[in-house]
């Protein structure tokens, strides 16, 4: 008893027939193939799964799929245009923003969506945007200067 | 964490919705916040779920009359950066915008966080301090509760299994009334381990609601007797919160004994009724 | 040579795919004909399995296979092995109980989480669906969860027939014990405390996951793992588990995410994995949710301590006596029993003269869940130990903190000109130069200003406090032979393959496992500036028992030290017999070659010959030095001659609102010598992560266990780990101190902040409290804010 969704994720059309139950998160790794996508708990509080659903960062272990039926869905995976990376990407390599990378893929789509509310934010409003995201390798510190990294970046491309 | 099996339909009107969970056993779906992590680890196993997030009457936020009115399905994060709001209540925006985190506050809703009832929650403190009324309509017709007949004890509400919540009323207060949510966070989950909603009208009444104290988030009549028509002074304020909570079934755990709770209570009354000051 | 990255913050290599979304963790892999399990764990921490039902499981649709306790023991599987082994003071051997792959009928359950069945299904739904049909008859039974409880008379037994009184050995290191009574009796003053070092939880964020794949053709088993140590676990699972043919067993340690020490260990869920897939002959994957990592992932820490530290009237530190019980779980994990003993009780000597020093613990079990190294292992509970006192001692004495550690700091030695220190506690220290890390951090903090303000805040009523923390710790533990002697069942050297292509570009393999360490161009680093190429010409391969020769993996601060070491001493290989091939190609006397940017030149000519083309004549041998075999690849395995040993001082300062007990971390100083440097950005990296940990277990983390051995505290929404807006930004410093037996001279840096930094915090508030007339000893950790708030009342 599939439920037909029709998504389109980072650009790309997808229809399929999901059950019910299927979370998002699985669909986009089970289903999609896109394992940039990460699950690292099961009660809505590490943000490792954090994803774009119509522009704004919602975890992706916390929605099923067939919330997201005709959604516009974006990934990790969809962040850099082609060979150039979003600014978030370049400045979390730039600041050794990450260690394992586990977290970072969630921390970028949860910068993204503070950064697109708040293009020039102060540390405190850095870490408070990031209270949803987990990291155990870099202590945070590093994750905050690769914000500001970005920060500065796009307001220079703007 | 897989959930266990269920249908899911998609309501397109308030009135499909009823007639769905007349059905049986049956959850309401909104943003979900609450309910998909409690599918997750199965302690709810409901065999459908009615999705109410596309009713488009659910969802908004306006100004009707002498009542601020937002639809239920309006997550925490369009109501803590509605200017609407801002301009005549800001204590919800105030509140909405220290749920949770980001994520949750993008996704989860107002509805959603009612009828789960968590006394941990920060959204039944407020819609008990700014004297909300709820909308709820069932097979049986719409009624409107006041949030405090709403709330019925430890997660549980007045709601019917065939109803749902359509939207929150909230009386626009006089000009010149002032308001704060002060929260003590409990460091893990980021639910309130003491959320103190407070409201202070140009007449002096004054009101204060709690979550995270008691088994169900509650107006404390006692700190409001003391103070309202007071002035706001040290000695008026520390007198009316001594016996903040007093009557209640104070919660404990690990973060807070009851001893403990009902202290940070005291504080953040006082700390809330100094700030209206 | 050439010095164009040694000492540079070169930007990660391995970053690209991570920040794209392109790294390959173990859940990311999908084989074909794959198979998902779901373990059916038991909800108690002491029952008997009267009876398991797997009729409804097997029933559901998609269901592949159920195996049971029973199957497993119906196999002739062993259960997972103790790697280290530490003999009771009398010299008996240690109570090593069996640790069942699952716990069959008739058999006792041990801890909450204990697993007794495994269900097989075609996807992950079908195999929870089926786990929660598996029914299974409990007898609950009285658990313990305290180690001190564990070992008074009477107390449940968790091991009845192994270990009735609960204890798993006793063991004692130091001076003789009636020398240390009578400098303690002899002192001035003496400090003590009485305090629980709490059981904290490690969760990396990756959870768990192994992929066991049996090939029914080569009759070749695989196992893609999130572990620390692909070989290690080989080893373990094929020769003492499974009882299979290690050259037929491969396993991979693909991209991990994070392991902090959780990941060392060998599981039983790996050879479950494995075995299972033999049985159905398909691959079985099984992903840890993180109510199981909660559960089963290795605890770390977990004493209950009686410590005292005698002064004399100057403050000299006479004499430490220290008694402790380390909760070693139901179980005893792969180095269990070193942590509280070669980890802990080794580092008593701290970075003081002391003169007179014992040790005497008991390692018990408990229904919990096994407790092992955990970032630092048993050098933060030393240092939390001694640090403690240290701040403790001068508050009582009313002295200075600083100066107190001053006035005991063994004096500056570099262990070459100067020899090492000789501890009363074992270890012999390599090199050091305490005061200098003291005294950069009171420079950075601005002390003074800090007492200051320390007193105008009061005046406003703030309570504001620092607190230090100087530490020395042990990484890069080895030699094998002297960690043999000592109860270790495997060696503790490293492997590398420098293999030279033969157009010059270089693939190194490594047995170091990187999971966050950034291996991948610290090592790139070395092997470039020591060839004079391009970092880009460099590849570094681990985590693949089939590709890497051999490995002990990634933990304890070892990866520079020891593998970078045994990456030296390939190189240093290839640089010898490429000298013998430029000298033959340039007809020189090797002597007067020099090698340097990449190319070997005729001293004082300009006749040089490239790094690559000695690589292509060593491949295509047509004009080459008679006798000399073709090629350019040389193995080596490096085992150090000791520990090396990095110190540092870290300085926390702390608000207290007097009103809740909520604690402010308001800076945090940390000065750390982990002695040379490859690259910067990478250990002030692994510094940062080691502080935030270190302050999680002295502000938020704990794991609480009721006494019926539930574990009350085992989801994010009630096990309180630190989120960016809990923390501040961190204010760093190095001294460099160089290692004086290894080749790089590095020390290690993956544990240090760990290591220093809760202390630190916790003497914050307690100097926070002394100030505003509170004079409380100890608040047990983590200083949540009704324990402060208790505190104070």
């Amino acid at each position: 008893m599939g439920v037909k969704i029709n998504v389109t994720v980072n650009g790309k059309a997808y229809s399929h027939d999901v059950e019910p139950r299927t979370l998002l998160v699985h669909y986009l790794r089970d289903t999609l193939l896109l394992t940039g996508t990460h699950v690292g708990c099961d009660t809505s509080s590490c943000g490792a799964c954090t994803i774009h659903v119509d522009g704004i960062a919602a975890k992706s272990c916390t929605m099923l799929a067939v919330q997201a039926d005709d959604c516009e869905i974006t990934t990790i995976e969809g962040m850099a245009k082609g060979s150039d990376m979003h600014p978030l990407q370049e400045g979390f390599k730039e600041c050794h923003g990450l260690q394992c990378g586990f977290c970072t893929p969630g921390m970028i789509m949860s910068s993204a969506d503070l950064l697109s509310k708040n293009p020039n934010p102060t540390e405190d409003e850095i870490r408070h945007a990031l209270e949803g995201n987990f990291c155990r390798c870099t202590g945070y510190h590093n994750i905050v200067r690769a914000v500001q990294y970005a920060a500065e970046k796009m307001a220079v491309e703007v | 964490m897989i959930p266990a099996s269920f249908e899911y339909k998609r309501a397109r009107s308030v009135k499909a919705a009823i007639e769905l969970l007349a059905d049986g056993n049956a959850k309401v779906l909104s943003g979900g916040h609450s309910l998909v992590p409690a599918l997750k680890l199965r302690l709810n196993q409901p065999e459908m779920l009615v999705d109410i997030a596309r009713i488009a009457s659910l969802k908004g936020i306006k100004v009707s009359g002498k009542e601020l009115v937002i639809g239920s399905t309006t997550t925490h994060q369009e109501i803590a950066s509605s200017d609407i709001v801002k301009e005549h209540l800001s204590i919800l925006a105030e509140g909405a915008g220290a749920i949770g985190d980001v994520q949750v506050r993008n996704k989860g809703t107002l509805g959603g966080s009612l009828a789960h009832a968590d006394p941990s929650a920060d959204w039944p403190a407020l819609v008990l301090v700014s004297n909300a009324k709820v909308v709820l309509e069932g097979s049986g017709g719409e009624r409107t509760l006041n949030a405090a007949d709403f709330f019925t004890g430890f997660f549980s509400t007045a709601l019917a299994s065939d109803e749902i919540i359509t939207e929150i009323r909230f009386p626009i207060p006089a000009k010149g009334t002032k308001s704060t949510y002060q929260k003590f966070v409990q460091p893990a989950s980021r639910f309130a381990l003491v959320g103190c909603a407070a409201m202070r009208e140009p007449s002096g009444e004054t009101r204060v609601a709690f979550s995270g104290v008691a088994d169900a988030a509650f107006r404390d009549t006692g700190i409001e007797n003391a103070i309202s028509g007071k002035t706001l002074t040290a000695e008026n304020i520390n007198h009316a919160v001594s016996d903040t909570a007093k009557g209640q079934d104070i919660m404990s755990d690990h973060y807070a004994s009851e001893e403990y709770r009902v202290h940070l209570a005291k504080v953040f009354a006082k700390r809330a009724l100094m700030a209206l000051a | 040579m050439s010095n164009r990255y040694i000492g540079k913050s070169i930007k990660r290599v391995e970053d690209k795919r991570f920040i794209t979304g392109k790294g390959k963790y173990t859940d990311d892999m999908v084989l074909p004909q794959q198979t998902y399990a779901h373990i059916v764990r038991s909800p108690y921490a002491h029952a008997l399995v009267k009876k398991i039902d797997i009729s409804a499981a097997l029933a559901i649709e998609g269901v592949v296979a159920v195996f049971t306790g029973d199957d497993i023991r119906n196999a002739g599987i062993n259960g997972v092995p103790c790697g280290w082994q530490v003999n009771f003071k009398d010299g008996t051997t240690m109570k090593e109980p069996s640790h069942p792959l699952l716990v069959g009928t008739g058999d006792t359950i041990k801890h909450l989480g204990d697993a007794v069945a495994v269900v097989i299904a075609e996807d992950r739904n079908i195999a929870a669906d089926a786990a929660d049909a598996v029914e299974v008859d409990y007898e609950v039974k009285n658990a313990i969860s305290n180690p001190f409880e564990a070992v008074q008379a009477g107390a449940t037994p968790v091991h009845p027939e192994v270990a009735p009184n609960n204890i798993a050995f006793d063991w004692t290191l130091g001076n003789p014990r009636d020398e240390v009574d009578a400098a303690i009796a002899a002192s001035h003053h003496v400090t003590t405390l009485d305090f629980i070092n709490q059981r904290v939880i490690p969760n990396a964020i990756e959870p768990r996951v192994a992929i066991g794949h049996y090939d029914t053709t080569s009759e070749k088993y695989t196992l893609y793992t999130s572990t620390q140590n692909p070989h290690l676990i080989r080893l373990m699972m094929s020769a003492f588990v499974l009882g299979i043919p290690e050259h037929k067993v491969r396993v991979v340690g693909p991209d991990v995410g994070g392991g902090f020490g959780s990941k060392i260990f060998h599981y039983t869920e790996e050879a479950l994995v494995v075995w299972a897939s033999k049985q159905i002959e398909r691959p079985v994957k099984w992903t840890s949710e993180r109510s199981e990592a909660f559960m089963t992932d290795a605890h770390g820490r977990d004493h209950v301590t009686k410590a005292e530290m005698g002064f004399d009237k100057d403050g000299n530190v006479m004499a430490l006596r220290v008694k402790t019980y380390a909760n070693l779980g139901a179980y005893l994990s792969l180095f269990a029993p070193a942590v509280p003993t070669y980890l802990h009780g080794t580092l008593l000597q701290g970075l003081y003269t002391t003169p007179k020093i014992n040790i005497d613990l008991v390692g018990v079990f408990t229904h919990t869940n096994a407790v092992d190294a955990y970032r630092g292992a048993g050098r933060p509970e030393a240092t939390y130990l001694l640090e403690r006192l240290m701040d403790l001692g001068a508050l009582e004495m009313g002295m200075d903190p600083a100066d107190l550690r001053f006035r005991n700091f063994i004096p500056p030695f570099d262990g070459v000109t100067q020899p090492g220190y000789q501890t009363q506690v074992a270890l012999q220290y390599d090199s050091g130069n305490y005061e200098g890390v003291l005294k950069r951090g009171l420079e950075m903090l601005d002390y003074k200003g800090f007492r200051e303000d320390q007193k105008e805040a009061l005046k406003n009523g703030k309570l504001l406090g620092v607190g230090f923390s100087t530490y020395v710790e042990a990484c890069g533990i080895a030699p094998s032979a002297v960690v043999g002697s000592l109860g270790a069942r495997a060696g503790l050297y490293e492997s590398a393959q420098v293999r030279v292509q033969p157009t010059g570009k270089v693939s190194v393999y490594t047995g170091s496992h990187s999971h966050g360490q950034g291996h991948e161009t610290t090592f790139v680093q070395i092997v470039a500036d020591k060839f004079g190429i391009p970092m880009e010409d460099v590849e570094l391969i681990h985590g693949d028992s089939d590709t890497v020769a051999f490995g002990m993996g990634t933990y304890g601060s070892r990866s520079l030290a020891v593998g970078g070491s045994a990456i030296m001493k390939s190189i240093d290989k290839i640089l010898e017999k490429g000298a013998k091939i430029a000298a033959h190609k340039l007809e020189a006397n090797i002597d007067d070659l020099e090698f340097n940017e990449g190319k070997w030149t005729v001293k004082g000519t300009d006749k040089s010959i490239s790094f690559g083309d000695v690589s292509l004549t060593a491949y295509v041998p047509h004009v080459y030095p008679e006798g000399l075999e073709p090629g350019l690849d040389f193995s080596s395995f490096y085992d150090p001659a000791n520990f090396t040993y990095p110190f540092g001082c870290h300085i926390a300062v702390v608000e207290i609102d007097p009103e809740t007990g909520k604690v402010k971390l308001k800076r945090f100083l940390a000065v750390d010598d982990v002695g040379n440097v490859i690259n910067p950005m990478i250990v002030d990296g692994q510094i940062h992560g080691g502080l935030a940990q270190g302050i999680g277990q002295a502000l938020f983390e704990g794991a609480i266990y009721d006494d019926n051995g539930q574990l009350i505290n085992g989801s994010y929404m009630d096990y309180c780990m630190p989120r960016a807006d809990d923390l501040p930004m961190f204010e760093i410093d190095r001294t460099v101190t160089p290692c004086p037996h290894n080749p790089l001279g590095v020390k290690g840096a993956g544990e240090a902040g760990c290591i220093g930094s809760t202390p630190a915090v916790v003497n914050a508030v307690i100097d926070a409290l002394w100030s505003g007339g509170h004079q409380v000893k100890d608040i047990l950790m983590p200083l949540t804010p009704e324990r402060v708030w208790r505190a104070m009342q």
